[in-house]
């Protein structure tokens, strides 16, 4: 097990080092220094100086591959390649294009991701589950079809939609939880209300289809078969022995999406004005702040190769049969 | 006098027709690809998807024949000049609406302005009131006490309209089905309306009744009303929405076909040679996985932006501009979703390669690429089918979040992700304007249901596993 950890860790190496090429590449490359400049100062009636100025604050002054005017290893380290790209990997995120301290800024924030994204987890895992267990239980009758169409509108509806009419419902006409914004310790909790709902409502069509048809294909299996044969009871032999199982994509399908939800909900986060990372990452999309939209790039890798590696044990903890070697 | 505009995207969405049906050709002359489709087309549900993805499908072509009108000539008639305005063959069709813009708002149906003005009187005095509307019911003489007859009188003739529309199209059905059947015209029109088809044409002809109705309804009361309200700068947000299909259609459609030859190549190639090629396939799909989909786009998009400030003589016109950003949107979308069909693909080959016939193929001496084109492309087809149809909902919908986050559409293009950011302000004035937001919601409910609906029978009919059950 141990060993299988460390070869897997060995192997998410090669993906950083690749994801942090792609990235160097389109920021650095593609459009060289000078034209992110440019666009932040204003295309017009820019002057060399002001661009030379922009740069040396935040250091995207330096050569890009190789410094020929430095000595000794210098060479490779006074590189925007070197300082930019290559400290990623301490978790150096250096600073933000408006000089503030990235890996500090994202501690701050993620306490608040968190508080949305886990709630939102749980609620909707537990809604899924019920309803999918529900049209497994009545399948084949008018419940199951009506709930599978029910599933089919309710994916069919944007996320957008969702916020902006639970926001106008629920906050604005029924003035039942406040519209938007955050506070820190329990006075939190009525701003969180509502973005929870709202996510795990979104949910909802999606997840519980999916989740009936793990359930259902259990329940076609010859164990099952046995176990009602016996004479068990139809409940207990969807408690008993469906549910069980079904549960087995479920949990993985939950442990690979675990650490994302550090990053939080971009969308929930920004309309209700939650000070979350995925808040931060659309104002530094929409402020062409790139310097943290690198680190975020840098720290979504990382994140997703960290669930990759939870599942394949997650595997071996809900399923015996799965030796990891 | 007209001179043509083919925009990038127009001609993707040509070849993309052509593809398509030269697909729909090719599964008609074989039995094992017609028999499916007859599968999908015998469900209720998926026919009327059909039909109703089909009116998109239209009225998005409709919109991809783009031109510039010649300016007015002054007389010394030597060189024509054309207008800096690219209009499609839709804004002809939708004049009225496209030019009958109001000052500001206005709700639906309504004959006065949604917000007070000041109004000076001959007599000096001033008064704040709602002031007409420039064309929404100018033909009133008194809106108030005309208004409501008005509106019977047009909704009672969409009906008429939509009613004869309906049976032109129940006999013309009838005489397609007794030419098949060679029974009477009679016989055919009564099995239609009992339902005794085997394609379900009863469902097809009330769908496309419902449709003649709603399309009876915009033509009476379109050219005379706003029937979705106008907008903050007056524009009609009807003309707004139906301006947004081909948006919408193009991101769901062009980015796979953008995609679908990278897929299927790496997927197949990984599978059949395996080796460090496989090595090599796998790193590539999972450096581009791990990578958040909407940071990846965000920062393409802003690397495109770069690129389009710093180069602005290479777009001639606004719509160039944004036509090439809805171009590079569909490619970028096209990379971060290229993946999960490559892995498919790949699982599906690995397992190909090993069955008898194409170990029976190899070593009867036939070359690798017949086997790859000849015995594998056809055998992971239904991979490939399903995967298109599923993604394009899901692909839809992206592009209303995309452009919310900033990264999606050109901000000046029509689509229903601008017009939801847009509604989000609105929602929050008081009194709300709610319409935009109410018509994006109707047209983008319907494409993504019906495309749900229709990806859910593709689905049903091609995959094997399902099929056996």
């Amino acid at each position: 097990m141990f060993a299988y950890i460390v070869r897997r860790v060995a192997y998410a190496i090669p993906i950083l080092i690749g994801v942090n090429l792609l990235t160097f590449y389109l920021f650095f490359v593609v459009n060289s220094p000078d034209d992110m400049a440019r666009l932040h100062l204003g295309v017009k009636r820019v002057t060399p100086e002001a661009i030379d100025k922009w740069k040396v604050e935040r250091g995207y002054d330096k050569p890009l591959l190789y410094n020929e005017a430095v000595s000794g290893s210098a060479k490779l380290t006074h590189t925007i390649f070197f300082e930019k790209s290559v400290k990623l990997f301490a978790f150096d995120f250096g600073h933000s294009d408006d000089g503030r301290d990235i890996s500090h800024d994202i501690q701050q924030r993620m306490k608040p991701s968190l508080a949305i994204a886990i709630p939102t987890l749980l609620v909707g895992l537990l809604i899924n589950i019920t309803f999918a267990m529900l049209m497994a239980f009545f399948r084949g009758t008018y419940v199951d079809v009506s709930g599978v169409i029910l599933c089919v509108v309710l994916m069919s509806i944007s996320a957008m939609f969702y916020i902006i009419g639970g926001q106008f419902l629920l906050g604005k006409l029924l003035r039942l939880m406040p519209i938007s914004g955050y506070d820190t310790g329990l006075d939190a909790f009525k701003f969180l209300v509502l973005p929870v709902v709202i996510g795990a409502v979104s949910g909802i069509g999606a997840g519980s289809r999916m989740y009936r048809s793990f359930f259902l294909e259990e329940a076609n299996k010859d164990f099952v078969r046995t176990a009602r044969a016996k004479g068990l009871k139809e409940s207990l032999v969807l408690f008993r022995h469906v549910l069980k199982n079904a549960m087995i994509p479920i949990v993985t399908g939950v442990v690979v999406v675990l650490p994302m939800l550090f990053l939080g909900s971009l969308l929930l986060e920004s309309f209700f004005a939650i000070p979350g990372l995925g808040s931060y990452t659309i104002d530094a999309i929409n402020r062409q702040d790139f310097a943290i939209v690198r680190a975020m790039v840098f720290l979504g890798s990382v994140l997703y190769i960290l669930g990759l590696i939870l599942v394949d044990m997650a595997y071996t903890v809900v399923d015996p049969r799965v030796r990891l070697s | 006098m007209i001179m043509p505009v083919i925009l990038w995207t127009d001609a993707l969405v040509f070849l993309l027709v052509a593809v398509v049906l030269s697909f729909v050709l090719y599964a008609r002359s074989k039995p094992h690809l017609r028999t499916p489709w007859r599968h999908v087309l015998g469900s209720r549900l998926a026919s009327a998807s059909i039909v109703i993805l089909l009116v998109y499908v239209v009225i998005g072509l409709l919109d991809s024949l783009h031109y510039r009108a010649a300016l007015e000539d002054n007389g010394a008639g030597e060189e024509v000049h054309y207008g800096v305005e690219v209009l499609s063959v839709l804004d002809y069709l939708l004049e009225p609406l496209h030019t009958r813009t109001e000052k500001t708002y206005s709700s639906p149906f309504a004959t006065h302005l949604y917000t007070r003005e000041t109004i000076q009187h001959p007599d000096g005095s001033q008064t704040r009131e709602y002031p007409r509307l420039i064309w929404g019911g100018r033909h009133l003489a008194d809106p108030e006490t005309d208004f409501a007859r008005d509106i019977r009188v047009r909704v009672a003739t969409a009906g008429l309209q939509a009613l004869l529309l309906t049976g032109l199209l129940l006999v013309l059905l009838g005489v397609w089905l007794a030419r098949r059947s060679r029974h009477s015209l009679g016989h055919a029109i009564r099995s239609i309306l009992a339902g005794r088809t085997r394609i379900p044409l009863r469902v097809i002809l009330l769908t496309l009744g419902v449709l003649a109705l709603l399309f009876c309804l915009a033509l009476n009361l379109s050219t005379a009303y706003h029937v979705f309200g106008t907008d903050k700068v007056g524009q009609d947000v009807f003309y707004q929405t139906l301006k947004s299909i081909r948006t919408g259609l193009v991101i769901g459609t062009l980015t796979t076909l953008v995609m679908l030859p990278f897929a299927i190549l790496m997927g197949i190639l990984a599978g059949y040679a395996r080796g460090w090629i496989d090595d090599l396939i796998q790193y590539i799909y999972t450096t581009l996985n791990s990578i958040p989909g909407v940071l990846l786009i965000a920062a393409a998009i802003l690397m495109l932006q770069v690129y389009v400030s710093n180069h602005p003589e290479k777009f001639e016109t606004a719509l160039e501009r944004a036509d090439i950003r809805l171009l590079f949107l569909c490619i970028i979308l096209g990379i971060t979703s290229w993946t999960g069909l490559c892995r498919l693909l790949r699982g599906e080959s690995l397992k190909l390669r090993e069955s008898e016939y194409i170990k029976a193929a190899v070593s009867l001496g036939v070359s690798h690429a017949s086997v790859i084109g000849k015995h594998i492309l056809p055998n992971v087809m239904h991979i490939v089918l399903i995967t298109v149809v599923l993604d394009f909902s899901g692909l839809v919908l992206a592009e209303a979040v995309l452009s919310y986050v900033g990264v999606g559409v050109d901000p000046t293009m029509n689509s229903w992700g601008n017009m939801i950011n847009s509604a989000r302000l609105e929602m929050a004035r008081e009194p709300v304007v709610w319409w935009s937001l109410l018509s994006a919601f109707l047209f983008m409910f319907t494409l993504v249901l019906a495309a749900n609906l229709f990806s859910d029978a593709v689905r049903d009919a091609f995959d094997p596993r399902l099929r056996q059950r």
